[in-house]
């Protein structure tokens, strides 16, 4: 989910700067060079998930994955999404510079948000968990598109309707992330525990 | 799937030092940013078209990529006419269609083009390590730049394995529909993906420390600013001021 070039206006662009420049220092002063591999191969991970394509009706939607980051990553969900779209931006051209860090706020934000209220309740038996993971990959989307409907709002009061359809359409892919997230973390719980827990 | 097709090239673009490409074109695209009007915004494409010429990429690929980018701007094209409130009003029919609304998502249009264009012809032009490599040299923090060169280093390996575990569901008759077992496959397929990519960074990491790894990467790359990167620096920073110029004039 970004919001392209060109559209936001320059206090949106550069405040979006400054938060995604404080939160990424904050993730990599948490990030010591013993995880430093790890926290890096898994964001290739997430990068190489987040281009898949999944059904939805006639189309398909591709996945965000923004909550089963925060789960894993934490804080490290800043630096990673900050190089995802870096990457993103190099070998596809979706979003850019300017919009690099207003972009990793609306991703990485709510993936530590969701962290900090969802983790404690991911270790607890499967009902919790799974009502946890839930609404952990249904909430971090919808946060990310709320934050990008303020975005635009904030650059332009006529961008009002044009914010709310931002959310209303992305209410399918809230859903479906939901679904993946639940799957994903039971799976993960089930197979290798260490990954969830650490 | 994932390919860096501009950044092989022999061009004059391809010729200037990376830093003082990262740096000018990060200076031009915040500046062309905060442009409003259109005679600054028409200048700034033209300035773009002409570094994505000179760059000497394949267009065609260059407009399938600005294509899909102007799919997302089409949105603006059809909901701001409608509901940017403005004094032109024409009606046509049942509704009414802004003026305002459609000078916007004009503007709108020329300055995503013109940015992403130099995204295109400055940095697309460069492999990843070099971005990687260069943005050290601009003083970028090491765990930042480390992190960034181990993703990408490790995005084609992931990518393999993400098309092994694809293979090996397809054989077994997989077929994706808007189902739930669908995204409880998907759902497992990411978290295999996971698990490998986290063992796999644990051998990674015991193989570093038998190597010495000691938190630094190491980069042989030695940057050259030749004149010629000098001369591309002032030009560009050149143009930037002109169109910042050109935005106070007829904004004023």
């Amino acid at each position: 989910m970004h919001i392209s070039e060109g559209i936001l206006s320059g206090p949106v662009l550069f405040s979006g700067a400054a938060l995604a420049a404080a939160g990424t220092a904050v993730g990599l002063k948490q990030l010591d060079y013993d995880r430093i591999a790890r926290t890096g191969i898994l964001s290739a991970a997430f990068f190489v998930a987040s281009l898949i394509h999944v059904p939805l009706g006639p189309t398909s939607v591709h996945l965000i994955l923004n909550g089963i980051v925060g789960l894993l990553l934490g804080w490290c969900a800043f630096p990673a999404i900050l190089i995802a779209l870096l990457l993103q931006a190099l070998f596809f051209q979706f979003g850019g510079l300017t919009t690099l860090g207003i972009n990793t706020i609306v991703m990485a934000l709510p993936a530590v948000i969701c962290y900090y209220l969802f983790s404690p309740f991911i270790k607890n038996n499967n009902v919790t968990t799974i009502i946890a993971a839930y609404a952990c990959g249904f909430l971090c989307v919808f946060f990310s598109a709320v934050i990008m409907g303020g975005a635009l709002i904030f650059t332009e009061e006529n961008f009002m309707e044009i914010s709310m359809l931002v959310i209303i359409s992305n209410l399918p892919v809230m859903i479906i992330e939901g679904f993946i997230t639940t799957f994903c973390i039971l799976f993960l719980k089930k197979v290798q525990p260490s990954l969830i827990t650490k | 799937m994932i390919e860096e097709p501009f950044a092989a090239g022999n061009s004059i673009i391809h010729q200037i030092d990376p830093r003082f490409r990262v740096a000018a074109a990060t200076f031009y695209s915040f500046a062309v940013a905060l442009c409003y009007e259109f005679q600054p915004l028409i200048v700034a494409l033209t300035v773009s078209l002409v570094s994505v010429l000179l760059s000497g990429v394949g267009l065609k690929t260059v407009l399938k990529r600005l294509a899909i980018v102007n799919v997302f701007i089409l949105l603006f094209w059809i909901v701001l006419p409608l509901t940017y409130k403005g004094n032109n009003v024409y009606s046509l029919g049942p509704v009414n269609v802004y003026l305002a609304g459609i000078i916007l998502a004009a503007k709108i249009t020329l300055k995503s083009n013109a940015i992403l264009m130099v995204l295109i012809s400055f940095i697309a032009t460069m492999t990843f390590a070099t971005l990687g490599h260069s943005l050290s040299r601009l003083r970028i923090p090491e765990k930042l730049v480390f992190l960034l060169m181990i993703t990408y280093r490790y995005i084609f390996v992931i990518q393999q394995e993400y098309q092994k575990i694809i293979r090996s569901i397809k054989i077994r008759g997989f077929k994706p529909k808007t189902t739930l077992h669908t995204y409880k496959t998907f759902a497992y397929v990411i978290g295999m993906l996971l698990i490998r990519a986290s063992e796999r960074a644990d051998r990674v990491y015991n193989a570093m420390r038998c190597r010495g790894f000691n938190g630094k990467y190491y980069s042989l790359t030695d940057f050259q600013a030749d004149a010629k990167s000098w001369v591309f620096v002032t030009v560009v920073s050149g143009a930037t001021l002109g169109i910042l110029l050109m935005e106070v004039i007829f904004n004023g």
